[in-house]
């Protein structure tokens, strides 16, 4: 298939999902009294300076977030779980931070490499579970967020110190942080410096999934397990490289924000970004590019849709079902789009054979 | 009393899949009120067809008549709504529910899900003596009883025309003998029962009249009083025996492949395969002759290191490998062409180039050590593409779209890459047309030649006898002696096949 066919499929989808997700969000509008027009004004209005800075750190987050949703994806394993290995990752690499055992820089590293650390431990135990009792990761991981949940609270109320309405860690020595940077010049709001972390972990991953023998392990695993098993891939094995690759991904969600403005963990976490990730991944069919636009896309759409309360007297929470349905509606047409691109592609074989054929009997007459 | 009417008669039924002819120009009629059997080997195209008659899958060509009445039908639904009833190999029950919540589990509209309900298993449990207690849980019952359920499951739903697929697979043979007490029972009460096997005696004994499937198409009706089950092997798996290759024997004294003592169990402990032991020379074909589901599946997978040895051993060159994984067998250079290509050998939504890569991830040129080598695939699919004649538009056409007899192409010639030392090939022409096999067992003898070693299993007597150097047969997970192609008779083969002889021995 040429390659513009190829781009027009990829994009074919996505674009029949927005128009549906508009489409749905407007009669909901509607049904609920409000103004479909003021809605669209706000939200497809440009972003200001401050709303495209943000919009800029949260695409970077949820982009990790997505990717560690992706690992698990690719070969049919699906961790629920970044929810809470991005809560207990956070928790231990602000912890460890706040300890300053290092100076500078080096206590920077060794933190993120902490944060990771924890997250593969905590999606461990899930892959663990999954290879020797056979406990689906879909349930195992769930519970593990729960457990994450109330286990960080109670880790924080042991260990770290009381600040008004919140506890949080020791604070972060400011040689540890990592300074954020203006990309609009003039706007307070800036980009937190590790959102580099989102581009290094995207590089890796295509280059991991697509280059090397352990991606190609992944892929097959996920696309047909008999098979992968009998090429020599030792799935139960893969089960826990992936596992733990994905929670160690996830402990990286929490970093841009914890060296680039909180400087400590506190109960005032951002929850929910671990879930939002496994939208993201969908969204953008588990590819690397592809996850970076679902990321955007989200990003946009809740930065766009803060004002809607001021400006058009309408909940920002409607946002949520648009962001919904551009997620179910995208699945749907990626399986509608990959059949017909099948029986395409099967019909083109067809005519290739049905050409030679006809040119073998014009020969042999 | 009348000539009994036909109560299904299939005529010219076919149906292709991407890739695979399933079954062509199919005709059987069933009477009613008999036990009609279907026997064939695996991939003779049984169930597609009894999938055809049970409204899953729709034929592209033929007609379908039932009580006289042309029907098509669009889902099982439907097939249910004229009376005909599936019974599954694999059963589809809900162990956490009861007999009676099993049986009316979306049928709850017939009697209710309450007296009227239980009444009615009540009578039909009586009326074929299945003794079925209704508020049984369904976990506690055996593997006997819980057929008896799913039988209950169509009678219950009015069925007059009961598929049973494979229904002795799972049974002991106390279990089989009981089954075919119930399968009397309804045949008395006129119901029609269409029974698929491979198991030749079992089918003579129950059967009163035998279909014989081969390649997707009928062969031949008999009635099981005028043939033996010598007549039956012959008749699923080819009704002469070719002559053998004339070719010299390549045959050298380097041992290339030595099993001894090899035990295989299921996770039941059950043994698949006892004290197997063989040896494969460099240029030698050892072919595997043998009912299907004799053990030949577990064979190659023990060879592969897909299934652990429980005793026994596996050397290759000389070298223990009882304890490697697959991955590291064939990068010791195992050729693996498996017996489902789409499920084992094949990844369907990859492009062929990509397919390439598959089971030789550790080695050039599709690798790089531990990197893939784009270019390195894209050339060598190439070069298969051209040197098998796979026809596709390119290697960029994902393997799912290939015709059977390409992907088979394809494979065969990924697996003949990098000069392996053994080639363990399952039913390498199974479902390919006829230019492509031949292309297929010519592939195999060059390679043969050139000092490969062959762990052929077929179920095609041709192949088996018109590639193998010595032919071994496999029954109830035991190797028989050694048979030369060149002199070996369809008598040996086939009483060595059907176990004929010492019947004896597996009633015991």
């Amino acid at each position: 298939m040429s390659l513009g066919r190829r781009v027009l499929f990829g994009a074919a989808a996505p674009a029949l999902a927005f128009v549906v997700a508009a489409i749905v969000t407007s009669v909901v509008l509607l049904g609920s009294g409000d103004s479909p027009v003021e809605f669209w004004q706000v939200v497809l209005s440009v972003p200001d300076a401050r709303q495209f800075v943000n919009i800029v750190n949260v695409s970077a987050i949820l982009y990790l977030s997505g990717l560690a949703a992706a690992i698990g994806f690719r070969m049919n394993l699906f961790n629920i779980g970044v929810e809470g290995q991005y809560r207990v990752a956070t928790f231990a690499g602000g912890f460890f931070a706040g300890q300053a055992f290092l100076p500078g820089y080096l206590n920077t590293a060794a933190a993120i490499v902490v944060a990771m650390a924890a997250g593969a431990a905590w999606a461990g135990i899930a892959a663990v579970l999954r290879v020797t009792r056979g406990v689906s990761e879909v349930i195992s991981t769930i519970m593990l967020n729960a457990i994450a949940l109330s286990l960080v609270a109670y880790l924080l109320r042991e260990f770290g110190n009381r600040e008004g309405q919140t506890i949080v860690t020791d604070q972060i020595q400011q040689s540890s942080w990592v300074p954020n940077f203006t990309l609009v010049p003039g706007e307070d709001t800036k980009v937190y410096g590790l959102v580099f972390l989102a581009l290094v972990a995207g590089v890796a991953f295509a280059v991991l999934l697509s280059g090397t023998r352990f991606g190609f392990d992944l892929r097959a695993t996920g696309q047909s397990e008999s098979a992968a098993v009998a090429s020599g891939v030792n799935v139960r094995r893969m089960v826990v490289y992936a596992m733990l690759l994905s929670g160690a991904v996830a402990g990286l969600i929490g970093m841009p924000e914890l060296f680039g403005a909180s400087h400590a963990f506190g109960s005032t976490i951002q929850t929910g970004i671990g879930f939002t990730g496994i939208a993201v991944a969908l969204l953008g069919r588990n590819r690397p590019i592809g996850i970076a636009i679902g990321a955007l896309v989200f990003a946009y759409l809740a930065q766009q849709s803060s004002p809607l309360g001021i400006e058009a007297d309408i909940s920002p929470e409607i946002i949520a079902v648009t962001q919904g349905v551009v997620v179910l509606s995208v699945v749907i047409a990626y399986e509608v789009i990959r059949r017909y691109q099948a029986r395409l592609e099967q019909a083109q074989v067809a005519a290739t054979l049905r050409r030679e054929r006809a040119a073998g009997q014009e020969v042999s007459a | 009393m009348s000539s009994p009417a036909v109560a299904v008669s299939l005529r010219g039924i076919a149906k292709r899949f991407p890739g695979v002819v399933a079954n062509h120009d199919v005709s059987v009629d069933v009477q009613a009120g008999t036990v009609h059997a279907l026997v064939g080997e695996n991939g003779a195209g049984k169930s597609t067809l009894m999938k055809i008659l049970y409204g899953v899958q729709k034929p592209d060509d033929g007609s379908i008549t039932v009580d006289g009445e042309d029907v098509g039908f669009s889902s099982p639904t439907d097939a249910i709504a004229r009376g005909i009833g599936m019974v599954f190999q694999h059963f589809q029950l809900a162990d956490n529910l009861t007999v009676l919540e099993n049986v009316v589990l979306g049928a709850e509209k017939l009697h209710g899900i309450g007296d009227k309900a239980r009444a009615e298993i009540g009578r039909i449990s009586t009326a074929y003596g299945f003794d079925l207690d209704p508020d049984e849980l369904v976990e506690t019952l055996g593997v006997g009883e819980r057929q008896r359920v799913e039988i209950l499951k169509v009678l219950y739903r009015g069925a007059r025309i009961i598929i049973l697929d494979e229904p002795t697979a799972v049974l002991v043979p106390q279990e089989v003998e009981a089954l075919f007490a119930n399968l009397r029972e309804l045949k008395a009460e006129g119901h029609t029962l269409l029974f698929i096997s491979h198991k030749l005696d079992e089918v003579l004994e129950i059967a009163d009249e035998i279909t014989v499937l081969r390649r997707g198409t009928t062969v031949d009706t008999v009635e099981p009083s005028a043939v033996t089950s010598h007549d039956l092997a012959e008749l699923m798996v080819g009704a002469e025996l070719p002559s053998p290759s004339t070719a010299e024997s390549t045959v050298t004294d380097r041992v290339v492949l030595e099993v001894s003592d090899l035990r295989v169990q299921d996770s039941d402990g059950r043994p698949l395969l006892s004290d197997v032991s063989l040896t494969i020379r460099a240029g030698e074909v050892l072919g595997i002759a043998g009912v299907e589901g004799n053990g030949q599946t577990e064979l190659v997978e023990a060879v592969l290191g897909m299934r652990p040895a429980v005793a026994g051993t596996v050397q290759l060159g000389g070298e223990d490998v009882t304890r490697w994984g697959t991955r590291q067998r064939r990068a010791a250079g195992v050729g693996y062409i498996p017996e489902d290509r789409q499920r084992h050998g094949l990844l369907l939504d990859a492009p062929l180039w990509e397919n390439r890569i598959l089971g030789h991830q550790t080695r050039p040129p599709a690798m790089n050590g531990h990197w893939i080598n784009r270019s390195g695939a894209r050339d060598d699919s190439d070069r298969i593409v051209s040197e098998y004649d796979v026809r596709t538009p390119g290697i960029d056409t994902t393997a799912g779209s290939l015709s059977g007899g390409n992907q088979q192409k394809f494979l065969v010639g990924r697996e003949m890459s990098g000069e392996p030392r053994l080639l363990v090939a399952a039913h390498p022409t199974r479902g390919v047309d006829v230019g492509a096999q031949a292309a297929i067992w010519d592939q195999v003898r060059e390679a043969r030649r050139r000092g490969l070693a062959v762990l052929l299993v077929s179920a095609d007597l041709d192949e088996l006898i018109g590639l193998s150097d010595t032919i071994r047969v496999v029954l109830r997970g035991r190797l028989g002696d050694e048979l030369d192609p060149r002199t070996v008779t369809p008598q040996q083969l086939g009483s060595a096949m059907t176990g004929a002889g010492d019947r004896s021995e597996s009633a015991s």
